[in-house]
């Protein structure tokens, strides 16, 4: 024979999909988001987009040669925190801010724990969380959207939840115009961080990863169930406080977060009932740092929470072993 | 301010309180001959002793279940060290060095098929008795370099495990894990060994390997004292090392090897630099 | 679809390639040169050579006796001169001993083989005749028939199940052998169910034969054997997973289907026992598929044990290309071979030639935790942490996560997007632990 032959254990053939394909496949789902986002912010997106992705790819080629590591950086999954990172800034941060979190996300996110699959969180959210600890003013300098061609300058405000927790705050009660923009808020019209706006835009990603199943239903379904029926209960308890779940479900990075950063696969759990448990607590801490916490958001603090229980979450939550009795992964 | 500086203070005396009560209530009374010889032992826990690691050996030396010269790779000198905190006399073993018998790598011996699959020698031991035609040839998949605690391993390029006369302790971790008995423990002080672990007839590991032993007898007929050649397979009788020199030039294969020249082909590690260690023992 | 149909939970869909082979008739292969019959064939002890270098034999005779109960003998293939008695190359990957015989072409039946009438026979008759031919599960693993069918008098079986699932992608021999030879396999079904005493016959079959279901439907009309479609979905074919499918009921960790009233049969092995009983003709052959991208025309063949691959090959009109890969039986749990001078076995269903590109994948890459090797197990465990624990010899910890259920199906290492080699860790962990506890028992 010309040729030697090839020999293995069993199985032979493969799907064919790697983890470079999962990767661009994420990539590709969050290009509408990305588009969204270039449309309302114009070119200052663009930048902290471009910048981010480019850094946390340059930042993973550099650590990985000064650790004399084979350079991995094609398997797309520095871009993919990269992007993630950019959708959570706000499209006005300075590049500096922008290039210092990709940084941070991918050397102190990521390689000083061994690199891909060996994160305990989720990179991108340690980079955001960092830098709105570090540099709170310029991490929470919102500007309204300014659709590409209406010629108006970015006008600095605040986000619909920083609006409702500034309000209650003053004065105990939401304010009146709060419910007014629940459509426009869906579609991306409201202040914000880049990526989070639109959720119209993030849904059409989520829905392709759902047709790629690279996502499965149950961390979205549990995450925003749980806010919906949470945030539902205050809601029906007092309305003249609480904002409608809803208002819940469409502004601040909640839909990111669900669909994107919540199932972030390296750092969430890997059974089914570990999904939904993650899910569930995902979103209570959601729900209570929002209504009860100092900042107006909650969903990055509530993921690298999350984040940090995977490992206890996936003990505890084994799946039935087929032949076993009912109740044995539960240990 | 003041209420804060008083109530953390408080708070620090309190837990000062019960760490210093905690710490003579429950300290666990540890022979001071334990300590130190746990302070001599290397610490690597490799388990040559037979212990799961030096804390276990430590305890058994001083209860004296066991003898001194256990613990390959502090050598002699651990041996007098122990003695003199036990208050025993005792001997050190002759001091060994592991050895890859074999010098076939990816280039010099032929592959019986490309393995793909798990990097670890045993799983491909187990598909189809190994990607290697010689049926005693290193695989060069790295377990051994993995199991070694002391990092005297190196896999070359080509894909053959050499071990560093130097790093090596003799604690015989990577015997265990080779799945084809490729390594063996040879006395330090020899520096000559045949370099080949294949017990077929010479026509066949000539089909197979370039450097081989073929089971020609020329070494033996050179230096009769100093090998002894059993079923196609030469070997050093090491007690007359030091003839053994003589007959490496004649072998027709080249497997025999003097390490003090050289490692194997494709090595990075130098010949020892240093004679003295060979003559320690 | 209007009926859902029985599966069970977790699985693969790998694309099947059975269009390959599926439309061919069986074909009965040419006798080779030289048979070689390995005397290890099966699960349990090998048998020991009763015929010598140069002896004539004939069709049928036994030319390997067993040794214990968990063996069966070995029979020659036609009528002809030993050659050798001698290791060769043997399916499993190292030389083991084999009988090799060189045809005399008269293919003379053994003289000493006698046809029965089953209603002159008891049960435990039918059992021994069963034995004494050799046969053992057709499906792959090849354990011995007669050992399954003498299930211990307090576990009684109430569910006879034949599998006609051919869930392996590329195989179409059981395929095959229902749409041509159904009243081998449903006689064969009969005498199984009398010598079980089983009251529910149930023959799954994958809806991706639906020719194969409704023929065995329309023949099963008037007779208590029910035809079940089952889902197209890997591994359907598996026992436990079969019968989860078919009963709703899961075989216990650690346990038989005995353990809960049920008994799996291979269709193929169904026929054999058929020609065993009645016939009193011992297994010597086998429908066998020789397919992939490498042949050049893939076929049915029915094949006599012994006869080395690369007769089927030249059967088949020889090579394409250079197959990067020469499996014997499916690509999801086959073996690969070193060289055609290997022969097929009773074990081997088909013998698949895959290209170099089709069997070449990406260098493995880290766990990225994407679960899709959880999602896919059929046994529900959690493969990607039973191989890592597998890979740092912690023994313990992997026995917990109970590595010792898993089947080795593949569907993990299928699905993997880091292409880590799942089953072959899992494997080596199984080994260890086994080792563990022998020597914990010594």
């Amino acid at each position: 024979m010309s040729q030697q032959l090839y020999l293995s254990s069993s199985p032979h053939i493969h799907s064919g999909e790697t983890t470079s394909d999962v990767m661009r496949a994420v990539l590709f789902s969050l290009l509408p988001a990305c588009v969204v986002a270039v449309y309302f912010f114009g070119p200052p997106a663009l930048a902290v987009l471009l910048i981010a992705t480019l850094g946390c790819m340059a930042a993973e080629v550099i650590c990985q040669c000064l650790m004399g590591q084979p350079v991995s950086s094609a398997d797309g999954s520095a871009a993919v925190t990269g992007v993630l990172l950019a959708f959570n800034l706000p499209p006005t941060s300075p590049w500096w801010l922008t290039l210092l979190g990709a940084v941070i996300a991918i050397v102190i996110g990521k390689q000083v724990y061994g690199g891909l699959g060996s994160n305990p969180f989720n990179p991108a959210l340690v980079a955001r969380v960092v830098l709105l600890i570090s540099f709170p003013v310029h991490m929470t300098t919102w500007s309204l959207p300014a659709p590409l061609g209406s010629g108006l300058d970015l006008v600095t405000t605040a986000t619909p939840l920083g609006v409702w927790k500034n309000a209650v705050m003053l004065t105990g009660h939401a304010p009146p115009e709060m419910q007014a923009g629940t459509l426009s808020f869906f579609l991306g019209d409201m202040p914000g961080c880049v990526g989070e706006v639109s959720a119209l835009a993030l849904l059409l990603g989520a829905a392709y990863l759902f047709y790629r199943r690279i996502l499965t239903w149950h961390i979205p379904v549990a995450y925003l169930g749980t806010v919906v029926l949470l945030s539902g209960i205050f809601w029906l308890v007092n309305p003249e406080k609480y904002p409608d779940p809803v208002f819940h479900l469409v502004t601040g990075g909640l839909i990111l977060g669900a669909f994107f950063m919540a199932t972030d696969m390296v750092t969430t759990p890997v059974s089914m009932t570990g999904m939904l448990v993650f899910g569930v607590g995902c979103g209570v801490l959601t729900v209570m740092i929002r209504l009860f916490g100092g900042y107006p958001e909650g969903v990055s603090f509530a993921i690298l929470l999350m984040n940090a229980a995977t490992p206890l979450i996936d003990r505890y939550t084994r799946p039935k072993a087929f032949g076993m009795p009912r109740g044995e992964g539960w240990r | 301010m003041l209420a804060a500086i008083l109530s953390l203070g408080c708070i620090g005396l309190v837990a000062a309180i019960a760490l210093g009560f905690a710490a003579k209530k429950f300290a666990v009374e540890v022979d001071p001959r334990e300590l130190a010889v746990l302070e001599v032992l290397p610490g690597a826990n490799c388990g040559a002793c037979g212990f799961p690691g030096c804390a276990g050996y430590a305890k058994a030396l001083v209860a004296g279940k066991i003898d001194l010269n256990q613990c390959p790779p502090g050598g002699a000198e651990l041996v007098t060290q122990l003695a003199n905190i036990l208050g025993v006399e005792a001997s050190a073993a002759a001091p060994e060095v592991a050895v890859v018998l074999c010098q076939g790598d990816n280039h010099r011996a032929q592959l019986k098929y490309r393995y793909l699959g798990l990097e670890d020698c045993t799983a491909a031991q187990k598909i189809a008795d190994g990607p290697k035609s010689c049926p005693g040839g290193c695989l060069g998949l790295g377990s051994c370099q993995r199991a070694c605690p002391f990092n005297a391993i190196e896999i070359t390029p080509e894909g053959l495990a050499v071990i560093s006369r130097e790093k090596c302790t003799g604690c015989r971790k990577c015997i265990s894990v080779c799945p084809r008995q490729t390594i063996r423990m040879t006395p330090l002080e020899s520096t000559v060994h045949v370099l080949c672990n294949s017990h077929d007839k010479g026509a066949l590991v000539r089909k197979y390997c370039q450097i081989g032993c073929i089971g020609c007898h020329i070494c033996q007929k050179t230096v009769p004292q100093a090998y002894r050649v059993e079923n196609f397979l030469a070997e050093v009788v090491y007690e007359e090392h030091l003839v053994a020199m003589e007959a490496i030039d004649k072998c027709p294969t080249k497997c025999i090897r003097d390490f003090a020249t050289g490692y194997p082909d494709g090595s990075s590690l130098l010949p020892s630099t240093d004679p003295e260690k060979s003559d320690a023992a | 679809m209007a009926i859902k149909l029985k599966t069970f939970c977790g699985g693969i869909h790998p694309p099947g390639n059975k269009q390959w082979s599926a439309h061919k008739p069986i074909e009965d292969c040419p006798l080779p040169e030289e048979f070689i019959v390995p005397l290890a064939q099966h699960i349990g002890a090998p048998s020991t050579a009763c015929v010598e270098p140069g002896q004539l034999v004939a069709k049928g005779q036994t030319i390997g006796a067993p040794k214990g109960f968990v063996s069966v003998p070995v029979h020659a293939p036609t009528s002809g001169e030993v050659v050798a008695v001698e290791p060769r190359p043997h399916p499993w990957g190292t030389s083991l001993p084999a009988v090799v015989i060189r045809p005399d072409g008269e293919d003379r039946w053994a003289e000493e083989l006698e046809a029965a009438d089953p209603n002159d026979l008891y049960p435990e008759d039918m059992v021994e005749r069963v034995r004494l031919a050799g046969v053992v599960g057709m499906g792959g693993a090849a354990f011995p028939a007669h050992v399954k069918m003498s299930p211990p008098p307090e576990k009684k079986i109430h569910t006879l199940i034949f599998n006609g699932v051919e869930c392996e992608p590329y195989l179409t021999a059981d395929h095959r052998l229902m749409l041509e030879e159904p009243e081998r396999i449903l006689q064969g079904i009969a005498l199984l169910r009398f010598i079980y005493g089983a009251e529910r016959v149930v023959i799954g079959i994958e809806a991706n034969k639906p020719d194969a279901i409704a023929l065995l439907q329309a023949e099963c009309k008037d007779t208590p054997v029910e035809v079940i479609a089952l889902e197209v979905k890997y591994p359907q074919g598996a026992e436990k997973q079969l019968i989860a499918a078919v009963t709703g009921t899961e075989v216990p960790s650690g346990g038989l289907p005995m353990d809960i009233g049920v008994a799996v049969q291979n269709v193929s092995t169904a026929a054999a026992v058929t020609d065993a009983i009645i016939y009193g003709r011992p297994l010597i052959e086998r429908i066998c598929t020789v397919t992939g991208s490498a042949v050049r025309e893939p076929k049915n063949l029915r094949i006599r044990i012994g006869t080395p691959l690369s007769h089927l090959v030249a059967v088949c009109g020889g090579l394409l290309e250079e197959p990067g890969k020469i499996i014997l039986g499916g690509p999801m749990m086959g073996f690969t071979q070193t060289s055609f001078d290997v022969p097929a076995v009773r074990g081997s269903s088909g013998l698949l030639l895959l290209r170099e590109e089709e069997v070449v994948c990406q260098a493995e890459g880290p766990c990225i935790r994407c679960a899709r090797c959880v999602q896919g197990c059929p046994m529900h465990l959690l493969p990607t942490t039973i191989a890592a624990y597998a890979r740092r010899n912690l023994v313990a910890e992997a026995a917990e996560y109970r590595a010792m259920d898993c089947i080795e199906c593949g569907c993990c290492s299928y699905n993997c997007p880091a292409t880590i080699p799942l089953v072959q860790a899992i494997r080596y962990g199984k080994a260890a632990i086994i080792a563990k506890k022998r020597a914990l028992t010594l």
